[in-house]
């Protein structure tokens, strides 16, 4: 058997005085999938990076193979053959996939025989299940395409053990399925050991052999996956038992669209399709979720609907009138926007969370007249009212944005967004790298706009998401709408399937 | 404006272009070098005028213009290497620096410079491609500098070195994003040291054929802005070696415009046709950057705010 098992005995690791891990052991057997369950912040990413050199435990001692093994830099667990698919991805963008396969390696040779190395490539292709083409920039593919290419990096460099970190949270159904299926196979086969990170029941049960919970650290549980269901995993995870509560729906959808786009158009970018939307409509207390394979339009989408991107034609119009996504037009229309990545494309990283809260509206009073100085007490009240209503965990209302966790940055754009009377909201991937408890959170509020009469057009890479939410669903593919569906039993394989195009 | 005038003015262009072209293909070879690894290096207008003043200088002292050349692209390696070493520490910005640098090399070298004002060094010879024609000005245009061949070949070189070597390789993966260069175990600030002088060294190279070539002669007038220029050039070239030759004909097309007009007797405008390298960089950055889409082929790592 190829496939080796990695032991780690009470695992010690602290930054500063947070003990990110505390005695934390952990077995995975050879050719076993491992999940790793856990809250953000629980420490699994720490225990894996100590693991693979990344970090350096403060105590404890690993066992790889069954020999005690050190590991003090990335290239020693190289040599071990364990690896790493990391969430944000460490794939070259400006070169191709040959290019970043071939770079990967440990023995580059000083001058490259693509014509060898294409032949090596191809023969290790036509063996693997998933098929990726070899001569496109990384950077042109989209992400669960790239998500493909990092697995396949890590196996086209004979790893004998490898972590997967939240492998699918980019992948359409199918693709997640046949990929966990695959890295199933190669375990049963004794190719390779894995541990999972995910946050996803569904695959636990379907896909994991053993699992270990972590909680702040700390060890909370574990055991087989075949005999802990969904219910105790979520109480280890996060202390108290909590049902996932299906979120109630208040008022039906207006006759009327709130929004409209009619045939809107872009230019095509970077080698990706330009948009082509015939027509799209979000009416009051409606959610119109957006499904599809990232890089199909729909961050396009969004930044036009946000000012961010000029259309080449079509138009967008907004209860009625023609809408071009100006401030003094998306105040007036009150139309706000929750994009993605909101540190980058919804804050100023280093003004403070109190000047990054009142963005929207620290240069006009209540009654939407001009300020010309800014009311600094007035800021620094409603930036603490939002605080307290949206439990934003920051050191200080003063602190530069960009210093706090992912979710709090959302929590923050999300506050500001939702304040006061909103007609039309636009988010996307509102959570996207938050936690079981953060995610129920923010959903529930998006969900409470649209009760309060909000029109809501929801674009979302994450399916469950948007079949959890919507009450009608489009499917973006190459720019255009390919599919749509009322939210109320819609069936995610048919989803999946015009996602993907076939 | 009659027929033999056009056809005297077409000839003085081509000449001129490939004279005139000769400098901006290297400093924008060793540009697109540099912003390849990551780092903007506008210190190469210095690299450009210190390597001029060393080439001079030493083919002076030695008689000898090819030790000249070499000691131009030295100078101007020292000079990329000391950019390289100072933006390798904390909190150093690319942009602030360089111009430091371009400061630091154009003082160095009209202080160094100053004796070898007045003194003709010998030049580097030319090779005469058109001896098939009677026409002086044919004659005259087609005497093409072994320089200009070299730097044509430099850009081969580089093209086959981004795609097929692992040097090459990965002074594009530093350059394109430092997480995955990390993760690959790379040594990111010593192959941007090695990617910036070397860089310089070309620019440097451009600068001994200012001095030694065309217009060939020392002063401190020598550069009129080239290593800025080539900045520029490497946008428009993409950050393609290849590409970078054809920019630099094109400007160098621009800036032999107006010195050709003058050869028959064109006055009027004069300045104006001086100022066409600079009218054609507006013109190309204005028509090459369109709003609705992203800059292609830019390194990752490159920034303005670092």
């Amino acid at each position: 058997m190829k496939a080796i098992g990695v032991e780690a005995i009470a695992v010690s690791k602290r930054f500063g005085t947070f003990r990110a891990l505390d005695d934390v052991s952990l077995k995975v057997g050879a050719g076993s999938v491992h999940a790793l369950l856990g809250e953000n912040g629980a420490g699994k990413s720490t225990l894996v990076k100590c693991l693979l050199g990344y970090y350096r435990a403060d105590g404890g001692s690993f066992l790889v193979d069954g020999r005690e093994a050190t590991i003090d830099r990335p290239a020693d667990a190289d040599a071990m053959g364990l690896g790493m698919v990391y969430q944000h991805f460490t794939l070259v963008p400006s070169m191709t996939v040959a290019e970043n396969l071939v770079m990967s390696r440990a023995d580059v040779p000083a001058v490259i025989d693509w014509a060898g190395e294409r032949a090596v490539i191809e023969g290790f292709m036509a063996r693997m299940p998933l098929r990726i083409q070899l001569d496109v920039p990384v950077g042109q593919l989209a992400a669960g395409e790239r998500q493909k290419t990092e697995i396949l990096k890590q196996l086209y460099l004979q790893r004998r053990f490898l972590v997967l970190d939240e492998p699918t949270s980019v992948l359409t159904p199918q693709e997640a399925e046949e990929m966990l299926g695959f890295v199933r196979g190669l375990t049963k086969a004794g190719e390779i050991s894995v541990v999972i990170i995910t946050h996803k029941m569904k695959e636990v049960a379907r896909f994991v052999d053993d699992l270990t919970v972590l909680r702040r650290g700390r060890v909370a549980g574990g055991g087989s996956a075949r005999t802990l269901g969904p219910a105790e995993l979520t109480a280890m995870m996060i202390g108290e038992p909590q049902a996932p509560a299906d979120p109630e729906r208040r008022g039906v959808p207006g006759a009327e669209p709130l929004l409209a786009v009619v045939g809107l158009r872009t230019e095509g970018d970077l080698g990706r399709h330009g948009l082509d939307i015939a027509a799209l409509s979000v009416r009051r207390h409606e959610i119109v979720g957006i499904a599809g394979v990232s890089g199909n339009g729909q961050k396009e989408l969004v930044e036009v609907l946000g000012g961010q991107r000029r259309p080449a034609s079509g138009s967008v119009s907004v209860a009625g009138s023609a809408y071009h996504a100006g401030r003094a037009e998306a105040q007036a229309r009150r139309v706000r926007v929750l994009p993605e990545e909101p540190l980058r494309n919804g804050c100023v990283g280093r003004m403070s969370v109190a000047d990054n809260l009142n963005l929207r509206s620290f240069d006009h009073t209540a009654d939407g007249h001009q300020r010309r100085w800014l009311d600094r007490r007035g800021m620094a009240a409603r930036a603490q009212r939002m605080i307290e209503a949206f439990g934003i965990r920051a050191p200080s209302p003063q602190a530069p944005i960009r210093v706090l966790s992912g979710g709090n940055v959302q929590r923050c754009v999300l506050a500001r967004e939702l304040d006061g009377e909103v007609a039309l909201l636009i988010v996307a991937n509102p959570c996207f790298g938050l936690d079981v408890k953060a995610v129920a959170e923010v959903r529930a509020r998006i969900m409470a706009a649209r009760n309060t009469g909000t029109a809501v057009l929801l674009v979302s890479e994450d399916l469950d998401e948007i079949l959890e939410l919507s009450d009608r669903i489009v499917v973006m593919r190459q720019g255009q709408i390919v599919h749509e569906t009322p939210g109320a039993g819609a069936d995610a394989q048919e989803i999946g399937r015009h996602m993907v195009g076939h | 404006m009659t027929g033999g005038a056009l056809t005297t003015v077409a000839i003085a262009m081509l000449g001129g272009s490939l004279r005139v072209s000769t400098p901006f293909l290297f400093v924008s070879l060793g540009e697109c070098l540099t912003e390849k690894s990551g780092r903007i290096n506008l210190g190469n207008e210095g690299a450009l005028v210190l390597g001029a003043m060393v080439a001079y200088a030493t083919s002076y002292q030695t008689a000898s213009p090819w030790a000249g050349v070499l000691a131009g692209a030295l100078a101007g390696a020292l000079l990329g290497a000391l950019h390289g070493t100072v933006c390798s520490l904390a909190r150093v910005n690319d942009v602030a620096m360089g111009i430091a640098i371009m400061l630091a090399g154009s003082g160095l070298a009209f202080f160094f410079g100053k004796p070898y004002v007045q003194p003709s060094a010998p030049h580097l010879p030319t090779l005469p491609l058109g001896f098939w024609s009677d026409l002086p000005q044919v004659r005259s245009a087609l005497d093409v500098s072994p320089l200009f061949f070299a730097g044509v070949l430099a850009a081969i070189a580089l093209h086959w070195l981004f795609r097929t070597t692992r040097i090459g390789l990965r002074i594009r993966i530093v350059g394109d994003s430092e997480d995955a260069a990390r993760a690959l175990g790379l040594p990111i600030d010593r192959i941007r040291l090695v990617a910036t002088a070397v860089g310089s060294g070309l620019a440097g190279v451009g600068g001994a054929f200012l001095s030694l070539v065309y217009p060939g002669s020392w002063n401190e007038g020598l550069s009129s802005g080239q290593g800025l220029m080539a900045v520029a050039l490497v946008v428009f070239a993409r950050w393609n070696p290849l590409v970078c030759i054809a920019a630099a004909l094109l400007f160098g097309a621009a800036g032999a415009l107006g010195p050709s007009l003058q050869t028959v007797g064109v006055t009027q405008g004069y300045y104006l046709f001086y100022a066409a390298p600079y009218v054609v960089t507006l013109a190309i950055l204005v028509l090459t950057v369109a709003p609705g889409r992203s800059l292609r082929g830019m390194p990752g790592e490159l920034s303005l705010g670092k």
